[in-house]
């Protein structure tokens, strides 16, 4: 077993699965409220694009999401997202092309969780806003989003635990995470592979068991009360 | 009501056939079929084209099988990618694995080898106009492997500053030195050889820098199974003598494909 913490570094990859799962949430909660702020304009051609982004990346393999933000994004576009003479220059860099292929992806869940928010919200609250003289931008950002937001805890959560097994696709281009453990002591010493296997399913429920506990505490918690 | 009849008694025949397709496991090389694990995406060594399987592995295997009185439509060839071989092996799902597999103590715990019937050695694989002619010119270059891998561990033992690319297959480091964005990409001989030698490739790559390890290519077999063992190894040992070895090697890998003489053909270990 202690070869697995030692030879194999099982909690730089367990980092690496926290870190690439709290990059891709905050970036996918930022960008999925802006598509979904597009899919609620009052403007045709603004809700269209909202709507083509969620059914274009929602309906994308993950796996090719990530694979083309390394072999297209980077290998043919050039896009270069960290020093490319440093020694540490793919770690960087893949890492940081896998956060964006998991925000990019998610975001379309994220926009889909705050508009099922959005509809817990009666229809009244939004033409009274209007009526008193707000702005689409002031009643969104005064009355509809942050009774959205409440009202879309849980399935947020749901999409961050999504997020977090999601994580595992980064080993497609060599992000040093759970996954990619997994194949190194596949590779160089398979009789570990079973306690290999059981580790790694206890550090998913680690990560995952306590935010679906505290999303449902939350989300019955902080649900406006009709 | 004589349809709901029916029904029921079709699914109540189907339903042991399922449970039969799922324990399917034990009945490998029973009957007169014979399950062999190959790779399916390894140009030159296991590779589907379609309906055929064509390789180095897939033409030994062909030739074992047929010593050991399976003709090749007897054969049912089963993927076997790296992460499964050893399951497989032990579930009794294939009876024997062709499939690049490098004989490691750590897998001779786990599962038992026969062979080795080549032995291949780390090299590294350039664009064919690259001024990289040797590991040390390696230096500050982005260089490919998979993930999992020990190659890139080993390249750093002779060249520590490289800067390391590890994809999920050995088609997207081809696929990335193609275009350019890394410099060479390094694992055995007979892979990189075989993508060398890939019709899409041909011409645009060139091995340098010699070999520089030693990987003896073993036939995967369940932990303990010598009978088949000897079997394989006695087929290998023909195969050798009669020159059909070097014609399948040969054939699958390019005829200016240079392997490791003073090593090859192997002498096969004895079975325990």
């Amino acid at each position: 077993m202690s070869t697995l913490f030692d030879q194999f570094s099982f909690w730089s990859a367990f980092w690496m699965t926290i870190k690439l799962t709290l990059g891709a949430a905050v970036g996918s909660l930022i960008l999925g409220t802006i598509v979904a702020v597009l899919r609620l304009s009052p403007v045709p051609m603004l809700r269209f694009l909202g709507t083509s982004y969620v059914n274009i990346f929602r309906n994308t393999p993950l796996t090719l999401i990530i694979l083309a933000s390394n072999l297209v994004l980077w290998a043919k576009l050039g896009v270069v997202m960290a020093n490319s003479k440093s020694p540490d220059f793919f770690n960087t860099n893949n890492f940081r092309l896998a956060v964006l292929g998991l925000t990019v992806y998610h975001a379309s869940y994220v926009c889909e969780a705050l508009r099922s928010g959005v509809n817990t919200i009666p229809l009244g609250q939004a033409e009274a806003a209007r009526s008193i003289g707000l702005t689409f931008g002031q009643s969104l950002k005064e009355v509809i989003l942050p009774q959205a937001f409440r009202g879309a805890v849980v399935p947020l959560g749901n999409t961050l635990i999504a997020l977090t097994k999601n994580t595992t696709v980064a080993v497609t281009i060599g992000v040093a995470e759970m996954a990619a453990m997994l194949a190194k002591v596949t590779e160089d010493d398979p009789g570990l592979l079973n306690q290999a296997f059981v580790l790694t399913a206890l550090a998913f429920v680690v990560l995952t068991l306590p935010v679906g506990l505290a999303v449902s505490w939350l989300g019955k918690r902080l649900a406006v009360k009709r | 009501m004589k349809l709901r009849n029916t029904a029921a008694i079709a699914l109540a025949v189907a339903m042991p056939l399922g449970l039969a397709a799922c324990g399917g496991g034990s009945s490998s090389g029973s009957g007169n079929k014979v399950k062999i694990g190959i790779k399916y995406d390894q140009p030159g060594l296991g590779f589907k084209d379609g309906n055929k399987y064509t390789g180095f592995d897939v033409a030994v295997a062909t030739y074992v099988a047929g010593k050991m009185g399976y003709k090749p439509d007897q054969i049912e060839w089963v993927e076997s990618p790296s992460k499964q071989r050893e399951k497989m092996l032990q579930a009794g799902t294939v009876k024997m694995i062709f499939a690049t597999y490098s004989i490691t103590a750590k897998r001779q715990a786990v599962v038992s080898f026969a062979g080795p019937y080549f032995v291949a050695g780390q090299s590294v694989l350039v664009k064919a106009d690259s001024p990289i002619n040797s590991v040390d010119a390696l230096k500050g270059k982005k260089v490919c492997s998979v993930t999992g891998s020990t190659s890139v561990d080993n390249l750093k033992k002779k060249q520590p500053a490289l800067v390391p690319q590890n994809y999920d297959t050995y088609s997207n480091c081809a696929s990335a030195l193609a275009d350019g964005v890394i410099d060479a990409m390094t694992t055995d001989d007979t892979i990189l050889a075989g993508y060398a030698n890939q019709d899409a490739y041909k011409g645009k790559f060139k091995l340098v820098g010699g070999t520089f390890s030693e990987e003896k290519y073993g036939v995967g077999l369940k932990k303990g199974d010598t009978a088949t063992c000897q079997k394989v190894n006695e087929a290998i040992k023909a195969m050798i003598d009669d020159g059909s070895w070097k014609k399948a090697l040969q054939e699958n890998l390019g005829s200016n494909y240079k392997f490791n003489t003073s090593l090859n053909p192997p002498k096969q270990d004895a079975c325990s």
